[in-house]
Order: structure tokens, then C-alpha cells, then sequence
């Protein structure tokens, strides 16, 4: 029989290969999956993660893939530090909402002034939105020990009501008539978010992330503060041993991936969304957490990551024009990633050994849970 | 706004019915993390549950089978989380985040053929002259047969854990793994069985909202119920009879906010909607402020459990 035994050190080259062996797993999976919906897997596999980089109609979608990655990123490099801590926030979609909210209504403030002095005030006030939003469960966990999982994702569903409010009320267009949504902010020099590169799609919002990544990677390799949130994911009596403050901890985890969350919201109202509308929540909370974990809560491998996750979610998008591959079928595709990223990983820490089964003897000890 | 248009005898007849997918979600959790597992899949498991339910009730034309597909979906859902955390100790808090986000894509992904469907919803169990009494008879007996099955499976539950041996393995893999494992007791077992239970009361749970509440399927139909189900289970303390009084309670607020929409409330409706979840997060943090962090949490919750360690 199979057993699993303890590896005395966690394996790095099983740290760095499942992801791969994940990805592989998933994409066998999948194309079941696919064959199942009536697809032709291959097919269907080479138009999700072939036709989009090197195709015929690359040069669209290549701009297309770093519009996605960009708040994946920005959103899972937050996350992944308080991940790494114990610090469960999985509100992101909220903070990124109600950052968009802020950002936008400190912009609109403004209208019609032209100044390119209100898209970095826009930006540090969805910063802020999204920062404040996320103090709400950091203050509560720490005032009243209140499990901060539920509170952020009570409050996801508060802010798609507020993002509601918005559209339909205060943050309306005042000269469209009936529609609901907000004046459109990429047509608006002054708050634009406009492509950086021709044809990348690279936005503010991008190189927002890469700086996001750098300053991460920094923070977690050379920073006292990183060192405490991996010593506390780790061993928390230790870190308390250690003298690590945990309220710290949570304002600085969920402060931090607010903050960028928010930011992320923003350059999105501003650039590809364009305005505050009803529609405007599109998951990129919810799907960052598989970045985060498929990135290894590592930050360069969440760039990789938020790559792999963009190119599923572009080429789902060119799947679903071309085979009719319905596109809730990505969603479940990026599910069975993250469970088989969550399976392959006990590789990590255990090995697998063979065993025969002993003979048993006269008091055996309970039989290792099998 | 006219205050006179809702009814109190209805009013607590619909909360009867807003409460019990929460009910049934709720009391299938408790089990699980009574036996010291965090599943927070409970969404994904319920909106599967919903999707099949509904699935399962169109094509065999039986709402009672679709019922029974929907707990047998929920279940099979909750085994891959247990495969996942018993088996291949994966992280729980992760692999539950997993579950719900699968559980999310898959369900639109099998309902998109059956939006705006209907089905015949359950007939209102008729028990005679008894359900002709003014009040107490729409109250207490007009209801679906669900309504009887959640408040029986209450009574279960608070009895099996309480009087039976086998709930007093259940609580002693919560409490201690080792100790559980150190006395012969299948740890992992166990706790697949519950996880199993857990899963099936969810799927239940999600079928009654496609089934009976709506009843028609749409997507992201559950809209947090399973997360608020998970907080009901910190609010109820791990107790099966609290657990009923805060889905009650939680229906009621639901049912509530739904009558002042309609009753024309001056309040924002966007106001009202959140209402429920601000509510949510009010009563954690007077539960949290009451007891304290995990006080009457199972002390292993949410710990991997390996022999060799």
C-alpha cells in the first residue's frame, strides 16, 4: 500500500515543479471537461493557450493578456502576503470595488477640469478605498478577534450594492438620460488610463503590478517585516516569542492588499472598464486567490501566474466566439487548477513510499490513517 | 410607505422559508467542523446542489429525486475537499476557497441550458383542520415538507451528537486527533463521513433555494448563503438548537428587508439588499466580543491530522 511519510525539509524541487505537474493535471482534466461539452480538446486547448500568443489574430489578444494580468497581479501579490501570514483576506473583489468607487467619485469631483494632476490623486484615493475597506476586518479582528475570512467576504456583497447605489444614483452620468453608469472616464484626458505601448496594452495599472512585484519580493527576502510574515505563517507561537506584534501584522497584510486591490480597481474604472457601471465587479478578486496560491504566494511566481491566468481567461474569451465553448467553462477550468495545484502539493512536504502491509501483530497500534 | 401591507402571519411563514437553505447548510457545517474540519466550500457545494437539484427535478420530473441528486452532488463534492485535506493534507482554508470557486464555475457550467425553466414547486403538506387555525396554522403547519425535514434533521443532529456513541467519537476527533487516534479510532474516517454529511445537507440546502424558494435556476443563485451559513455556525457556538434561532433569525431579516422593498420603504433599496450581510458581520462581532477567539471553537479545528506526526 501507498503511505505518505513526512520529508524532513520541505522539497524544492517539488516546490517548484508541481505548479507545472498542476498545470499538466489540469489540462488532461480539462480537455475531458471540454470533450464532455462536445468540444474537440485540442482544438480547443490550442485555442485557449496557442492561437491567443502566436495565432493568426496574436497582436489583438497579446494586448489583451497584460489588461488581464495587470489586476490579477497587483490583486494576488497583496493577498499572498497576508496568505503567507495566516491572514485571510479573500474580500479583494469588495476592496477592489469600493477603491474603483472612491477613485472615481475624487476624479469626477473635478469634472470637467483639465489637469493631469487628478489621475494621481484618483489614484491614491482608490488606494485609500480600498485600504479603508479593508481595515474594516483588519480593526474587527484585532479589536474583537472577529474572523476576518467572513467579514471581508460579508463586505464583497456590501460593496456590490454600494457599486449599485453608484451607478444608478450618485455617481451617475447627469447628462445621459435614463442610463445608468458614470460619465466615461477613459474619455476624459485628465482620468484616462490610456495604453502606454501601442498594441501591449500595457496600462498604469501594469506597471503598477511589476512595481508591486519587485517592492513584494523586496520586502519578503530583504525586509524585517517580511521575515515576520513568514515567520508567523510558519510558527506562530515563535513569531510571538520573537516579540511580532500580530495587530501589526493584519493592519499591514490587509492594509497592503487593500490598498493595491483598490488601486487595481481604479486603473481599471479609468482605462479598459471605462466607467462605473452596474457590471463593473468582474471576479478579479476571487480569481487572484488562485494566482496567489498557483503563484505560490511567491511574488515572481505570481507573475508568472497572473500570465497563465490571463492567457486562460483570454482564450476562454476567443473559445467561447469561436467553438461556443461556454464560458463558464473557464471558471471551472481555473477551479480544477487551483484543486489540483492544492493535491500535487502535499509532494511538497511528504514523499510517497510503497510499503507492504506488515504482519500484524499481537496489540497492533491503530493503523495509520489511510 | 405603508407599513400595514405586511403581514406578520406571513411574514413569519416566509422567514420560515428564507431560513432554511441557510438551515440546512448551516447544520451540515456544524457536524463537519464538530469533527475538527474547516470546510469553507460551503457555497460551492450548495450552488452545485442548486444546479443539480434543479437539473436532476426538470429531466426525471421528481422534485423529490432532484433532492436526493442534489445531496448526493453536494456530497460528492465535499469528498473531493476531503480527499484533498484528509488524504493529501492540503490546506483546508485553501482547498475550501477552492471548492466554492469550482463549485461556482461548474454549476453555471451545467445549468446553462435551463435558465428561465420552471419547475412545479412543492405542494404546502395539507394536515387537514390543523392548517385551517387562524396563525398558527399558516405558521406552523403550511409548510413544504423541507421546512419539517430541516427541523427534524435539528432535532437529529442535537441528539446524535449529544446521546449517541458515535457523536461522541465525532466530538472527540474534534477536540483531540491524537488522543482520538491514540485510542483505535479512525480519525480520517470519521471525519470523511462528516465531511460527506456536511457536503449533502449543503447540497440540500442549495436545492431548496432552486427548488422551492426561486424556484428556477440562475447563476451565482446561492449569492453567499453558504457563507453566511458558515457564520451561523460561529454564532450558534457549535450548538444545533442556536442554529436554528440564527437562521430564523437571518430569515427574518431577509423576509424583512424584502417586505419594506415592496412596502416602498424610503430607505435605499441598495440600503436593504446589504442589509443581511451587514447584519452578518454585526453579529460576529458580538459574538466574538462575547467569547473571545475559538472559546467554544473544537480545539482541532481546522488542524491537519497525519499519524506519523
Amino acid at each position: 500500500m501507498i503511505a505518505l511519510e513526512r520529508r524532513p525539509t520541505p522539497s524544492r524541487v517539488w516546490a517548484w515543479a508541481s505548479p507545472l505537474v498542476a498545470v499538466a493535471l489540469t489540462l488532461v482534466a480539462g480537455g475531458v471537461m471540454f470533450a464532455a461539452l462536445g468540444t474537440d480538446p485540442l482544438e480547443a486547448m490550442r485555442t485557449i493557450f496557442w492561437d491567443p500568443l502566436f495565432g493568426e489574430f496574436a497582436f489583438y489578444f497579446r494586448g489583451q493578456l497584460l489588461v488581464k494580468a495587470g489586476p490579477l497581479i497587483l490583486i494576488a501579490v497583496g493577498l499572498a502576503l497576508g496568505f503567507r501570514a495566516g491572514i485571510w483576506n479573500i474580500g479583494a473583489e469588495g476592496q477592489y470595488i469600493v477603491g474603483a468607487l472612491c477613485g472615481a467619485a475624487a476624479g469626477l469631483a473635478f469634472y470637467p477640469a483639465e489637469t493631469r494632476l487628478i489621475f494621481p490623486l484618483m489614484v491614491v484615493c482608490g488606494a485609500l478605498g480600498g485600504f479603508l475597506w479593508a481595515m474594516i476586518p483588519a480593526l474587527l479582528r484585532i479589536r474583537f478577534g472577529t474572523n476576518e475570512i467572513l467579514v471581508s467576504l460579508m463586505l464583497v456583497y456590501v460593496a456590490e450594492n454600494l457599486l449599485a447605489s453608484a451607478a444608478v444614483s450618485w455617481l451617475r452620468n447627469p447628462d445621459a438620460v435614463g442610463f445608468p453608469g458614470s460619465r466615461n472616464l477613459s474619455r476624459w484626458d485628465a482620468a484616462s488610463n490610456p495604453e502606454l505601448i501601442a498594441g501591449t496594452g500595457a496600462h498604469w495599472g501594469v506597471v503598477a503590478a511589476l512595481i508591486a512585484v519587485v517592492f513584494a519580493h523586496i520586502l519578503l527576502t530583504r525586509h524585517l517585516m517580511g521575515f515576520h510574515i513568514k515567520l508567523t505563517g510558519a510558527a506562530p507561537r515563535a513569531a510571538a516569542f520573537a516579540g511580532v506584534r500580530p495587530a501589526r501584522l493584519v493592519v499591514f497584510c490587509l492594509g497592503l492588499a487593500g490598498a493595491l486591490a483598490g488601486m487595481a480597481g481604479l486603473f481599471e474604472v479609468t482605462g479598459p472598464a471605462g466607467q462605473i457601471s452596474i457590471d463593473f465587479a468582474s471576479g478579479y478578486g476571487f480569481t487572484a486567490i488562485i494566482v496567489a496560491f498557483l503563484g505560490r504566494l511567491n511574488p515572481v511566481g505570481i507573475l508568472l501566474a497572473g500570465l497563465l491566468m490571463a492567457l486562460t481567461y483570454v482564450g476562454g474569451d476567443a473559445a467561447a466566439t469561436n467553438l461556443g465553448l461556454p464560458s463558464a467553462a473557464i471558471s471551472a477550468f481555473q477551479g480544477m487548477l487551483l484543486f489540483f495545484l492544492l493535491a500535487v502539493d502535499v509532494l511538497t512536504n511528504f514523499r510517497l513510499r510503497v510499503k507492504r502491509r506488515e504482519p500484524r501483530v499481537p496489540q497492533p497500534a491503530p493503523e495509520a490513517a489511510e | 410607505m405603508d407599513l400595514t401591507s405586511i403581514s406578520p402571519t406571513l411574514l413569519i411563514a416566509s422567514l420560515m422559508v428564507a431560513a432554511t437553505p441557510i438551515l440546512l447548510a448551516a447544520l451540515g457545517e456544524l457536524v463537519v467542523e464538530k469533527a475538527g474540519v474547516l470546510n469553507l466550500g460551503v457555497e460551492g457545494m450548495m450552488i452545485i446542489g442548486a444546479a443539480i437539484g434543479f437539473i436532476a427535478a426538470v429531466e426525471i420530473g421528481s422534485v423529490w429525486l432532484g433532492f436526493a441528486a442534489a445531496a448526493l452532488g453536494g456530497a460528492v463534492m465535499a469528498l473531493l475537499f476531503g480527499v484533498l485535506t484528509q488524504l493529501l493534507l492540503s490546506n483546508q482554508v485553501a482547498t475550501g476557497l477552492a471548492l466554492t470557486l469550482f463549485g461556482l464555475g461548474l454549476a453555471s457550467l451545467l445549468g446553462q441550458g435551463y435558465v428561465g425553466i420552471k419547475v412545479d414547486a412543492l405542494p404546502r403538506l395539507d394536515m387537514g383542520p390543523l392548517s385551517d387555525l387562524p396563525f398558527v396554522g399558516r405558521v406552523l403547519f403550511g409548510h413544504d415538507p423541507m421546512v419539517y425535514v430541516s427541523l427534524a434533521l435539528v432535532a437529529a443532529t442535537w441528539a446524535f451528537l449529544r446521546f449517541t456513541r458515535a457523536g461522541l467519537i465525532l466530538r472527540a476527533v474534534g477536540e483531540s486527533h491524537d488522543a482520538a487516534h491514540a485510542l483505535g479510532y479512525h480519525v480520517v474516517r470519521v471525519r470523511l463521513l462528516a465531511i460527506a454529511f456536511g457536503g449533502a445537507c449543503a447540497g440540500l440546502g442549495g436545492a431548496y433555494l432552486s427548488l422551492v424558494r426561486v424556484p428556477q435556476w440562475t447563476e451565482g443563485m446561492t449569492a453567499g448563503a453558504g457563507w453566511i451559513a458558515l457564520a451561523l455556525v460561529v454564532f450558534a457556538s457549535w450548538k444545533p438548537a442556536r442554529v436554528l434561532v440564527g437562521a430564523y433569525l437571518f430569515g427574518g431579516i431577509t423576509v424583512l428587508q424584502l417586505n419594506l422593498q415592496t412596502a416602498g420603504a424610503t430607505i435605499p433599496v441598495e440600503l436593504l439588499s446589504a442589509a443581511p450581510y451587514l447584519v452578518t458581520i454585526l453579529v460576529l462581532v458580538l459574538i466574538s466580543r462575547r467569547g473571545r477567539r475559538g472559546g467554544d471553537a473544537p480545539a482541532d479545528l481546522g488542524r491537519a491530522f497525519h499519524a506519523s506526526s
